[in-house]
């Protein structure tokens, strides 16, 4: 189990290395001078600044360099300075994770609240209209894009409370924090639960037709007991393996609901990067994205194997 | 004692191909609306320039904001521009992202996929590796970083979205043929002397194209709302040609008071694709591929 | 001796896009305490059909027992309401299956799993129930029960595995085992040591055993008598010596003559290098019957009445039944 760690945690480290070689070298496959760009936008024409502006960035030196500066830095904690707002990337980016953190947190426990039990009683209730139901809202659920989603709840918010709740200040209270967030976090986490309960649905079905089910029911036990104390622990397992898709998913559709709802967190913060061509802080923000995903995948093997005893007692 | 639920068959089963679509059309009827509706979406994004009762791009400082009415069925744009037309006009880089990104994506992804269940070794290994490196930035943010790097057209948008598509395609299509390789069939073609050329076309590839199909039109949803998410982002398809995540764009949280319509019926148009799309890919799922029926 | 099981006029069909499966027809025998029934057939001919209707765990739908009743010491379980069958299931009557493999939660201690019946079923607080699920793994003779009782089925042996379903399905002490192929997944020394297992605690807890197999060289040393079925009905019903003996209907003819040895153990008058026959032909669809005998496609002795008419299932010889026109 520790060997089986020790590679889990050095193939982890091989992916991350190569995003960070990817996303160097994407941002600057871009035909036309970063310099050409900010020098343009800030309406400058005196070729020494433009001259100075290079040097400062360090664009004039070879790639391999470039990238080497940028790794050695992030492995020092130092990822550079924002081309923008010209601090340190880490100042801009270390105070928004809080806030996309607890979107997300807040999407995620929404999503596995509603998205579990109800692909449990599609499955169970296979083929009833209940089910047909359910499955037609949860594919409908998929279809929606998250921003149409968010800006649909913002126009019944309109009708019903004539306030639109979007994030203009930094909430106090726990209860403010949540009410802002609430809505938001449903929103991108409808699509999630959709996601989940599918997942969930096929999962248990699966599982139901086994033979081990077929036993516990030989044995005399109560429907409810055979659902869950037999079938559904057996199901989730597939259902936890995609956690780490489902986070995936999940940062994606907190992009444009971030936008959508003026949150000031990370994702957000990545689109604006971009326009702005801030290419120092896309770079480090799309690592931080990567090394969240691929935690979220260690964490989530970790977690399997504390739930299966099979992998749990193998070596 | 219940009583049956499934209706008995109704006469000899018949092999003739209408028979087939007709049978297949009763089992799946979600799977028949989202065909219907898939029909729709192209015939309007093909003919376009017929059906669509205005100019799409035709300005009108009178007709600002005007609610859905007679002329404009769904209202007009800030700009005076007939909504309903341009929705149908839209319809054209939806079809234009989704086929090309899809095709592009599946294509790349099955080549991969069965040159990986085929060469194997490092070549494998590598893929694997770099699959791996791809699978850790959701979808949405590596169309955006591809975008921001390639700039903003229409085509750059479609590749954008059909490179994280690869490596979803090329893990199914590999772990297929991995499978295949084992099937006795297979075995018994190799050992009758066929070369491993032959057995992968005769008998490897035609196995893939089941679910070669359902994994593509899986993904046809997946690209339109991600194409969407893009042009709502403004790094999608640039002006002026309409498209339904632009004509949402973040300026429609203002008219989420003043001009609903202009955030209802481009969300509504998404949104009908997809779920089309959607239907249609798990009723031929469930058709053809029973191993990935959920 | 009243038969503690009862089974008569048993029919289960389904339900399906193909039409009306007639999986059991009119299916009857009964068991008495201590004693062993086995139903033989090949695969499809409805003798695991008869064993999940038995326990009622047929799935419904498509499936549905059209008629018949299965009695418990007298009770009819047919006629109980689902609450009232569970009560029976594991209680009452217990059943083994062909998977050990399969059979047991991968995710719950074999402990647990027997612990979980004996609560339910006795009323039994947990600890006591524990001990209880011990004393049976102990029973079964799993060496190290304490320890065993603690460990996950992929932990375990199939032969093992296999003795821990039995140790579950006898742990509340049923009337009645029903044991579909429970030696057919396991090797063949272990099948003997298996076997054994249900014999001996058949004897201590006067269980009656209906024994689902293929296999009759399994029948031959385990069963007092023996249910042939073809195509979802019974073709014929004797003490084991007298089938062995003297068979009367073709089909059990035909497959006593298509094993290599029988039964030598029990000194049954087998010879043993009796060159292995094969029956011709394919056993019928069971939503295409033919009107006649189901086996007259396959019988070489059959005529014109084979075809068109079925036989009545009647007693031909002093105890020993078969339905047969020309038998």
């Amino acid at each position: 189990m520790l060997s089986y760690l020790i590679r889990r945690l050095l193939l982890m480290i091989v992916t991350l290395f190569g995003v960070s070689i990817a996303i160097f070298l994407l941002l600057r496959i871009v035909p036309g001078n970063i310099a050409d760009i900010l020098f343009d936008s800030a309406g400058l024409i005196d070729p020494a600044e433009k001259k100075k502006i290079i040097a400062d960035l360090g664009l004039d030196l070879p790639l391999p360099m470039q990238y080497w500066q940028w790794l050695n830095g992030l492995l020092h904690g130092d990822l550079g300075f924002s081309y923008v707002s010209e601090k340190p990337v880490i100042d801009e980016i270390l105070p928004r994770i809080p806030i996309t953190a607890r979107l997300a947190g807040l999407a995620m426990t929404f999503a596995i609240a509603a998205g579990v039990p109800l692909g449990v009683i599609s499955a169970v209730r296979q083929n009833s209209k209940l089910d047909y139901a359910l499955r037609v809202l949860s594919l409908s659920g998929l279809s929606m894009p998250a921003f149409w989603l968010g800006l649909l709840i913002l126009m019944a918010c309109v009708r019903w409370f004539g306030t639109i709740p979007i994030y203009d200040r930094a909430p106090e209270t726990f209860g403010a924090w949540l009410a802002m967030l609430a809505i938001p976090a449903a929103a991108v986490g409808f699509r999630s639960s959709a996601l989940i309960m599918r997942l969930t649905r096929s999962s248990m079905l699966e599982v139901l037709r086994q033979d081990f089910v077929r036993t516990a029911k030989s044995k005399g036990l109560s429907d409810t007991a055979v659902t869950y104390d037999h079938a559904l622990r057996n199901a989730l397992l597939p259902v936890i393996t995609t956690i780490g898709v489902e986070t995936a998913f999940l940062l994606g559709g907190l992009i444009v609901t971030e936008t959508v709802f003026n949150i000031p967190g990370v994702a957000r913060f990545l689109v604006e990067a971009i326009r702005w061509r801030d290419y120092p802080m896309v770079q480090n923000l799309v690592m931080f994205i990567a090394v969240v995903v691929v935690t979220v995948n260690l964490i989530v093997d970790l977690l399997y194997m504390l739930v299966d005893p099979r992998i749990r007692y193998s070596e | 004692m219940s009583t049956s639920a499934l209706p008995a068959a109704s006469g000899p089963v018949t092999h003739s191909f209408m028979n087939n679509v007709w049978y297949n059309a009763r089992r799946y009827p979600l799977g028949v609306a989202g065909a219907i509706i898939m029909i729709v979406f192209v015939f309007a994004a093909l003919f376009a320039s017929t059906v669509a009762p205005l100019d799409p791009f035709s300005t009108n400082a009178k007709a600002s904001l005007a609610p859905p009415g007679a002329t404009h069925f769904m209202g007009a744009d800030m700009m005076g521009r007939d909504v309903l037309s341009r929705l149908i006009h839209g319809a054209r880089v939806s079809l234009a992202v989704a086929l090309g990104a899809t095709f592009i994506g599946s294509g790349f992804g099955a080549a991969i996929g069965l040159a990986c269940g085929y060469i194997g070794g490092w070549f494998d290994l590598l893929v694997q590796r770099v699959t791996e490196v791809m699978q850790a930035l959701p979808l949405l943010v590596m169309a955006l970083v591809i975008t921001a790097s390639l700039g903003p057209s229409l085509q750059n948008t479609i590749i954008a979205i059909a490179i994280p598509l690869i490596p979803t395609v090329s893990r199914v299509i590999r772990s297929n043929v991995l499978s295949l390789r084992e099937m006795p069939y297979v075995e018994a073609a190799k050992a009758t002397g066929m070369s491993e050329w032959r057995v992968a076309i005769v008998h490897v590839l035609p196995n893939t194209l089941a679910p070669l199909i359902v994994l593509a039109t899986a993904q046809l949803g997946s690209t339109i709302l991600t194409e969407a998410s893009l042009s709502f982002l403004g790094l999608g398809v640039p002006e002026p040609y309409p498209s339904w995540g632009r004509m949402l764009s973040e300026s429609a949280a203002e008219y989420v008071r003043t001009a609903p319509w202009l955030v209802i019926y481009p969300g509504l148009a998404i949104s009908l694709v997809v779920f089309g799309s959607n239907l249609l890919g798990d009723a031929l799922r469930d058709a053809l591929d029973p191993r990935q029926r959920d | 001796m009243a038969p503690v099981l009862e089974v008569s006029g048993l029919s289960t069909v389904f339900h399906t896009r193909r039409g009306l499966v007639r999986a059991v027809q009119d299916v009857s025998f009964s068991v008495n305490a201590g004693e062993t029934l086995a139903i033989v057939g090949e695969s499809g001919c409805g003798k695991t059909i008869t064993a999940l209707s038995l326990m009622q765990l047929i799935p419904r739908p498509p499936g549905e027992i059209v008629s018949g009743s299965v009695k418990v010491d007298g009770t009819d379980l047919l006629k109980l309401s689902e609450p009232e069958m569970r009560k029976m299931r594991g209680g009452k009557i217990a059943m083994i299956f062909q998977e050990p493999m399969t059979a047991l939660n991968p995710l719950m201690t074999v402990g647990k799993q027997i612990t979980e019946m004996v609560m339910l079923h006795d009323k039994l607080p947990k600890s006591a129930a524990r001990t209880r699920a011990v004393e049976m793994l102990h029973h079964v003779r799993i060496p190290e029960p304490e320890r065993r009782a603690k460990e996950y089925p992929h932990q375990m042996s199939g032969g093992m595995r296999q003795r821990a379903m039995i140790a579950m399905a006898l742990a509340c002490k049923p009337k009645v085992l029903v044991a579909d192929e429970p030696t057919t997944a396991l090797d063949v020394t272990i099948q003997a040591q298996i076997l054994d297992l249900i014999g001996d605690l058949q004897r201590e807890f006067g269980t009656a055993v209906v024994l689902i197999t293929h296999d009759l060289g399994v029948v031959a040393e385990t069963a007092n008598r023996v249910v042939v079925m073809y195509a979802g009905r019974k073709v014929e019903e004797a003490s084991v010596t007298d089938l062995f003996a003297n068979p009367l209907h073709p089909y059990p003819r035909g497959l006593l003559g298509s094993i290599p040895r029988v039964g030598s153990a029990r000194g049954l008058d087998v010879s043993p290098d009796e060159r292995l026959r094969e029956i011709s032909g394919m056993v019928p669809a069971l939503n295409d019957l033919p009107p006649g005998c189901a086996f007259a496609p396959r019988c070489s002795q059959a005529d014109a009445r084979c075809h068109a008419q079925v036989p009545p299932f009647e007693m031909k010889q002093n105890d020993h039944f078969a339905a047969c026109w020309q038998a």
